[in-house]
């Protein structure tokens, strides 16, 4: 059991928890996730880390409300519990310190590539963050990014702050002016990170993708989350999450990504009209 | 009691198929009292025991089945736990046909003794009315602390033996349920969860601590094991990890490995979904992709949650069938068709990157290959379209890496299994012992069992050895 210790809505639909788990922070690396299940009915749904304390112990993770399980995990509150936490899970980034990276985040993407940008900015590598979201409201992490990174840009979808588009526009922009990092990390919808390594790819700038296939165990046992990288079958959760943008079968992630939309789809109705309807888990 | 006049077996109820093939309770119902008795007075008490030489843990059955005949089951019970301590679960999932029913004197000229089914009889008899078990006193660790790494049969067996040994016991799985394959491979419909739970409930109630939710290697790492005090680490982390066909397509929606249908289905109990999370998704033709339990577990499995035809394609004959018998003879009453000698060679997609159908070829039978059975060989110009839209994939798996690979030094074998000593569990570091399908490959349950408990033997003489010296 792991108590909620800090819960916090960062904007509209998108939270951070925080847990005692001393033994998972203590050997926590960036690019590293969990696996967490609710409860007894729960599935195993993946959250990045994204921020550990092996002083304290404490665990973030921050995640938007997409689908049954996210939304039920929005209505936990500190004092709550979540049942089980395995983890760190996937293989840790490999980070040295570089002349400059670029860190471009979509969404509720900027949470996981948080970890990253400090671990470069630690190391005195020069960090330059792209942040995107739809509107201005759903920019989280703002001031953590600001903290890590020596120039930040911002884009909305609707031009409430910063650059009006997409936050690939942006990248797109500042590799054309000739910028060159040692290497992009693109975390956010599957899109947007196909995107942005169609635009890399173009200048030649070694990219590195988080990817967030659907998984069940998170250690290797299924298979569930495969991805072809490079003409080849690898499991995410244990070789990844974390591969290289060029080389990720994009079109086949996201169509494995609709494998449960129906399903999905039917948990979520489910699971409203239980919390509408009968008040038996409720209290 | 014996007769020359050779009496059939007594086979156990059974669910019938149509009823069966549609829920998830368990198939065979076991023995009543009066069937058991009946079945005990055909075994005719062989002098030389062949059966016993059967069984890799040694049962003495003629034994146990004669208590049966004199109507004591307890003691029956009790005779078998002298050697098995999980005979509800080896009763169900032991291939008797190919261990010791296969010696079995009346075999020869008839049905063997129905072994498993008295074991499986002795042991629910048992769990229904025999003696609360005592709860023993936590042990303490004054004889030494063992880390016991996977709660598969190898390490539930391992952790109960050291336990008894006295040595204080903390037991890892990286799950959030104890069990390994018996909880998240093999269905309700043959082995009920209820019988793990009360298993391992047992081992708890005598004392093993159990830590789920820890994947070592990586929530804490066998050095830090070590340097918490820890005297030994037992390693029964088993083989897992999936490998599929290797075939076009096998990435399309619709395709699964075994791995993950089952773990859907059993431990995260997606057949009862949406009132458990976890969904699953099953076509009206689905193919499963192999001949071993896995394969029929899959296939029965996808029949349950509605599937409309299920074929499993297998590229050796029947005879080569890695299958329990009792399994493949249960599939096909429930409908599941065969299609033998074929193996796939692509799987087709429609137009959104789901699966439509898969091709197949004809195979034949070669010379005999490593494992001494006949190497299936393609049929030039036989490929066959297979009208299907889920594929699963049931080919076999590989050794767990995600521990061992943490560990440097430790020797490994060709297929990335640990290499341990068969007698003691030793391996090539200090201190490790392992166990179970980690070394073997995947194997039997009853095997991860004899293993388990040989390591835990020699553990206790590895961590007396090491006290006697540090003394
Ligand atoms: C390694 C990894 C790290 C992740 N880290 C984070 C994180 O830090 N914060 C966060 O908010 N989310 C993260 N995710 C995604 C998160 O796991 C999913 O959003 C969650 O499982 C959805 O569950 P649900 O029941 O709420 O939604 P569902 O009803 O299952 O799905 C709703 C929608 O979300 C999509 N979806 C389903 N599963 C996933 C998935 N695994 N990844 C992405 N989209 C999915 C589906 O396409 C569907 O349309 C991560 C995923 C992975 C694989
Ligand atoms: C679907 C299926 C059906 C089968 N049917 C039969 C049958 O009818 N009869 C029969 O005799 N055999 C059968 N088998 C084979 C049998 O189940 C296995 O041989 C046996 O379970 C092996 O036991 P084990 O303890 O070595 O490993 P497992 O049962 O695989 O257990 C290993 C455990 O270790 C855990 N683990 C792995 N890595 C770590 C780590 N780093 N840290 C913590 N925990 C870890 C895993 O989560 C797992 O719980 C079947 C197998 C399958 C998959
Ligand atoms: S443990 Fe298995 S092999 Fe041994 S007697 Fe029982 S059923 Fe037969
Ligand atoms: S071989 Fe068969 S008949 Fe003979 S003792 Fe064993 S079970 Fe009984
Ligand atoms: S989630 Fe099961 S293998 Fe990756």
């Amino acid at each position: 059991m792991y108590k909620i210790l800090k819960k916090e809505t960062l904007a509209p639909k998108i939270k951070l928890v925080e847990v005692n788990a001393p033994e998972i922070c203590a050997h926590a690396h960036p690019g590293q996730f969990v696996v967490l299940r609710m409860h007894e009915r729960g599935e195993r749904i993946p959250l990045t880390i994204a921020d550990s304390d092996a002083k304290t112990g404490l665990l973030t993770m921050v995640f938007q409300e997409v689908g049954k399980s996210t939304t039920e995990l929005g209505t936990l509150n500190e004092g709550d519990c979540i049942q089980d936490i395995v983890g760190p899970l996937g293989t840790p980034r490999d980070i040295e310190k570089l002349d400059c990276v670029v860190c471009v985040a979509g969404g509720v993407g900027v949470a996981p590539i948080y970890p990253e940008a400090k671990a470069y900015h630690r190391l005195g590598t020069r960090v330059i963050s792209l942040i995107g979201a739809q509107t201005k409201d759903m920019l989280i992490f703002k001031d953590r990014m600001e903290q890590v990174s020596d120039e930040v840009y911002y884009s909305t979808d609707d031009g409430s702050f910063g650059h009006k588009g997409f936050v690939t526009e942006v990248l797109c922009d500042l590799l054309e002016k000739g910028l060159r990092p040692d290497e992009v990390i693109v975390i956010g919808p599957l899109l947007m990170m196909r995107e942005a390594s169609r635009v890399t790819a173009k200048f030649g700038v070694k990219t590195i993708v988080s990817l967030n296939a659907i998984m069940v165990d998170g250690t290797g046992m299924c298979g569930s989350c495969r991805v072809t990288v490079d003409g080849e079958t690898k499991f995410s959760c244990v070789e990844g999450p974390a591969f290289d943008g060029h080389k990720v079968d994009f079109n086949e992630l996201i169509a494995r990504q609709r494998r449960f939309l129906a399903e999905e789809k039917l948990a979520m109705e489910h699971y409203l009209a239980g919390a509408g309807g009968c008040k038996c888990h409720q209290k | 009691m014996s007769s020359k006049v050779r009496k059939p077996r007594h086979e156990m109820p059974k669910q019938a198929p149509d009823i069966r093939s549609k829920n998830f309770e368990e198939v065979a119902l076991g023995y009543t009292e009066d069937l058991a008795v009946a079945e005990a007075t055909r075994c005719i008490g062989c002098p030389k025991k062949p059966c016993v030489a059967g069984c890799p843990v040694g049962v003495d059955i003629p034994e146990f089945i004669s208590l049966i005949a004199e109507g004591d089951f307890l003691g029956a019970a009790r005779k078998i736990k002298e050697k098995n301590s999980l005979p509800a679960m080896c009763g169900r999932v032991c291939p008797q046909e190919s261990q010791c029913e296969a010696v079995c004197t009346l075999g020869k000229k008839g049905d063997p003794v129905a072994i498993g089914a008295l074991e499986r009889f002795c042991a629910d008899y048992e769990r229904v009315h025999g003696e609360p078990l005592a709860k023993a006193g936590l042990s303490d660790a004054s004889l030494g602390k063992v880390a016991v790494v996977g709660s598969g049969p190898a390490g539930l067996t391992c952790a109960a033996e050291l336990n008894k040994l006295g040595y204080k016991v903390v037991l890892f799985e990286s799950l959030h349920a104890t069990g390994g394959v018996l909880r998240y491979g093999i269905p309700e419909f043959r082995l009920p969860k209820a019988i793990v739970d009360e298993e391992v409930e047992y081992i708890k109630s005598q004392g093993v601590e159990i830590r789920l939710n820890v994947l070592v290697g990586t929530t804490v790492t066998v050095d830090e094991l070590f340097r918490q005090g820890f005297d030994a680490i037992f390693l029964g982390t088993g083989a897992g990890l999936p490998y599929f066909l290797g075939v076009p397509g096998e990435n399309l929606n619709g395709v699964y490995s075994a791995n993950e249908f089952l773990t859907r289905a059993n431990l995260m109990k997606a057949y009862r979904f949406p009132e458990y999370d976890t969904p699953i998704w099953v076509g009206k033709r689905v193919v499963v992709v192999g001949g071993g339990n896995v394969a029929m577990d899959s296939a029965r499995t996808a029949l349950r949650l509605g599937a409309e035809k299920v074929t499993v394609v297998y590229r050796r004959s029947r005879a080569e069938m890695p299958a329990r018998l009792e399994e493949v003879e249960n599939a096909e009453e429930e409908g599941i068709e065969f299609m033998l000698l074929s193996n796939p060679v692509r799987i087709l997609e429609d137009d959104k990157g789901w699966v439509k159908g898969m091709e197949c070829i004809r195979m034949e039978l070669g010379e005999a290959d490593d494992s001494g059975r006949r190497r299936p060989i393609p049929v030039p110009g036989s490929e066959f379209i297979l009208d299907v839209d889920t594929v699963i994939s049931a080919v076999g798996t590989n050794p767990n890496p995600l521990l061992i690979r943490t560990v440097s030094g430790l020797a490994l074998g060709r297929r990335g299994n640990v290499i341990a000593d068969e007698a003691t569990g030793k391996t090539n570091i200090p201190g490790i012992f392992a166990g179970g399908d980690i070394v073997t490959g995947s194997a039997t349950v009853i095997a991860a069992m004899g293993a388990g408990k040989l390591a835990a033997h020699g553990i206790d003489e590895y961590i007396r050895t090491k006290n006697g010296r540090g003394m």
